[in-house]
């Protein structure tokens, strides 16, 4: 996934001048987990470039560099590093299009990497998809494989509105794939229907999915039939495919890393109570981190989901 | 005063012995008998002992990760030789050798990097608070303390770290700010060990050093050559004089350079030239203390088995940290909020219903 994403950044900066990108150890060093490695020797230290540490500043600037005729891509280094930006984020960036109806635009894209299980110290290992989801004005991605990676960053710089594209840093050199090396790209918006099923749906994203393929090998040898939804966009949240899966089955099952109170997964259930409400055969179930703080490596097992708890939950649900 | 003879707009540096271990500066050289640089030297050379050898538990896969101070330790032994008890001291995440002298054991520290949180609830020194990962923020923290021992009219001082990189937040500036504002008893350190991960001091700020940064706050600041002990020692003996008196906040940079990697994860060489490493290689801390004590008659006897004492030393802490009682369900709940709520317990009651399925299929 790391090539592929590198891969979207060489394109876009090749064809179109007004991508920049910077963040801390972006530039010399290539970002700490090599995302962006090579990029600045190829584009030069005015296109891709480090900057002092202040998250803030790095989102702040970025926006007034969209709003005045580039698209910046710009790294928070992690997960638990975005906060000190969040005040940008949700004062400004997500704002400026709707405050002056139009006469400004933000199309920048604020990636950094998410998610846990890499044994990481504290504020490494987080899953804040639905601290920025709950921003109006700001689109949230996440890949699940190098070919969405790909071609949902294409999209991500290429939109209009500011986009925050969350990397499932797990994953990031765990799954090989071949990739394109030409142009292509990946509707933002647009969920994706990774596995057909009869009985139960199970509606995840970015690092857990694989998580989810190996629980549903163990649910299908116990004669369960699993539809795999990968969201791929948590906003806007594409209803359609959703709810049509949750008509066909009757019963669904969301896995997330984030706790799970006020999350992604509750949206999902009002969602499926919303608009699936007749069809639904059993309660809608999350399958997600409590609520509690990421523990520290030895605690993470068991906060984080694994296939077998997955199951457990999809067993269940399908024997309602 | 040290802080009004060497005036960081000036670019003047606070050094007292050279790279040789030659006093330069007599006048200002503290009155230590032979004993305490003995013992001073003696815990720099545990620390960088410890130090070593949490690099190379990482490397045998026992440990995490761990953030290297090696080539900071005498910023770190000073301080912590003037740092009273009652003092507050407030880390970044690479003040290994200080929490050391402030009480907090190397199991503790060990712990937290085997991932337990139970390393950050140290045994014995309540007045250090854990190491903050979040880069700067808990400057800002210390400026509260020192707000709140000022109203308490408690004798204690407030010794928060910070690195260059951190002098970048806005939390660093807002916190000397509101130090200054309220005349609060805080000596803030900037251990500037030249670099943020793989970003240089230059790439951080355009100021002629980061001292300089006190002076627009309104307080003093003094930049001072972090590997010299004695150097080092003085300048802490006065900052604390300073906040004790209730003159406010103080800033100082102590000069220094990261050896080591920025963390076990880390590869200097994509960013730094061997050359570089070497040149500073010179102004080691320990061999310049060494050099002076040499040059005074100051032995340190069987340093080879004294080493070997520390390393077993370290190692004992070090396993009774791996030995320490397994990681429980309860750990993850306990300490969330002072009083769980229901919807917590019912979290909990739900996974252990799923672990005793897990342990049925089994």
């Amino acid at each position: 996934m790391v090539q592929a994403i590198n891969n979207a950044f060489d394109i876009k900066l090749a064809e179109d001048k007004t991508v920049v990108m910077f963040g801390e150890d972006v530039g010399v060093e290539g970002g700490v987990f090599r995302v962006t490695e090579g990029l600045q020797k190829k584009y030069g230290v005015q296109r891709v470039f480090d900057t002092p540490i202040a998250e803030s500043a790095i989102v702040g600037t970025g926006l007034g560099m969209a709003m005045s005729g580039l698209r910046p891509v710009v790294e928070l280094q992690f997960d638990g590093f975005t906060y000190p930006a969040f005040n940008q984020i949700i004062s400004n960036v997500s704002r400026m299009h709707n405050r002056t109806r139009g006469r400004f635009k933000a199309p920048m894209v604020i990636r950094f990497p998410y998610g846990g299980a890499i044994n990481a110290i504290e504020h490494h290992s987080e899953s804040p998809e639905a601290l920025y989801a709950h921003i109006p004005g700001i689109k949230v991605v996440v890949p699940s494989t190098p070919y969405d990676a790909k071609g949902l960053m294409i999209s991500a710089i290429e939109t209009d509105d500011p986009v925050i594209f969350m990397e499932p840093k797990r994953i990031y050199r765990a799954i090989k794939q071949e990739v394109p090396e030409e142009k292509f790209s990946i509707p933002i918006g647009k969920a994706k229907v990774l596995k057909e099923g009869t009985d139960v749906t199970v509606i995840a994203f970015g690092a857990l999915i694989r998580e989810c393929q190996k629980a549903i090998v163990m649910a299908e040898e116990a004669g369960i039939s699993v539809e795999l939804i990968d969201l791929r966009t948590i906003y806007p949240i594409d209803r359609e495919t959703i709810v049509n899966s949750i008509k066909k089955t009757g019963r669904v099952v969301i896995v997330a890393e984030a706790s799970e109170s006020f999350s992604v997964g509750s949206e999902l259930m009002a969602i499926a109570n919303e608009e699936a409400f007749l069809s639904l055969e059993a309660p809608p179930k999350r399958v997600m981190g409590f609520d509690t703080i990421v523990p520290l490596a030895q605690g993470e097992p068991y906060y984080m989901v694994f296939p077998d708890r997955i199951f457990y939950e999809i067993e269940k649900t399908a024997k309602y | 005063m040290i802080f009004n003879d060497f005036n960081p707009l000036e670019d003047k540096t606070f050094r007292i012995i050279d790279n040789e271990g030659k006093v330069i500066d007599k006048a200002r050289m503290p009155e230590l008998d032979q004993e305490t640089i003995l013992n001073a030297y003696k815990s720099m050379l545990f620390a960088r002992t410890a130090d070593q050898m949490a690099v190379s538990y990482q490397r045998q896969g026992r440990m995490y990760t761990y953030p290297p101070i090696l080539g900071q330790e005498a910023i770190q032994v000073a301080a912590g030789m003037i740092i009273r008890e009652q003092d507050w001291l407030v880390p970044a995440f690479r003040e290994m050798a200080l929490m050391l002298a402030k009480g907090v054991s190397l199991k503790e520290i060990f712990l937290y990097y085997l991932g337990n949180e139970e390393g950050s609830n140290f045994a014995k020194a309540n007045h250090v608070l854990p190491i903050c990962v979040p880069i700067g923020s808990q400057y800002l923290h210390a400026t509260g303390i020192g707000y709140s021992v000022k109203y308490q009219q408690k004798d204690e001082v407030v010794f928060p770290f910070i690195g260059d990189g951190g002098t970048s937040e806005g939390d660093f500036s807002e916190a000397l700010n509101f130090a200054a504002v309220w005349e609060a008893p805080v000596v803030f350190t900037i251990q500037n060990n030249q670099y943020a991960i793989s970003v240089p001091v230059k790439s951080q700020t355009r100021s002629i050093n980061l001292a300089v940064k006190a002076v627009g706050f309104g307080m003093p600041g003094i930049k001072v050559d972090g590997n010299d002990f004695f150097a080092m020692y003085v300048a802490y003996k006065e900052a604390l004089e300073h906040a004790r008196a209730g003159k406010g906040p103080v800033l100082i940079e102590a000069y220094t350079y990261r050896k080591g990697a920025h963390t076990t994860s880390d590869d200097p060489s994509k960013y730094r030239t061997r050359e570089e490493e070497k040149s500073w290689e010179k102004t080691d801390p320990l061999a310049r203390l060494k050099k002076y004590m040499d040059s005074q008659g100051i032995v340190l006897e069987n340093e080879e088995e004294l080493i070997q004492s520390y390393k077993e030393e370290v190692d004992k802490q070090f396993l009774e940290a791996e030995n320490f009682r397994p990681y429980d369900l309860e750990d993850v709940f306990n300490y969330m909020y002072v009083e769980m709520p229901d919807d917590l317990k019912r979290q909990k009651a739900n996974y252990e219903q799923y672990l005793s399925w897990k342990e049925k299929r089994k």
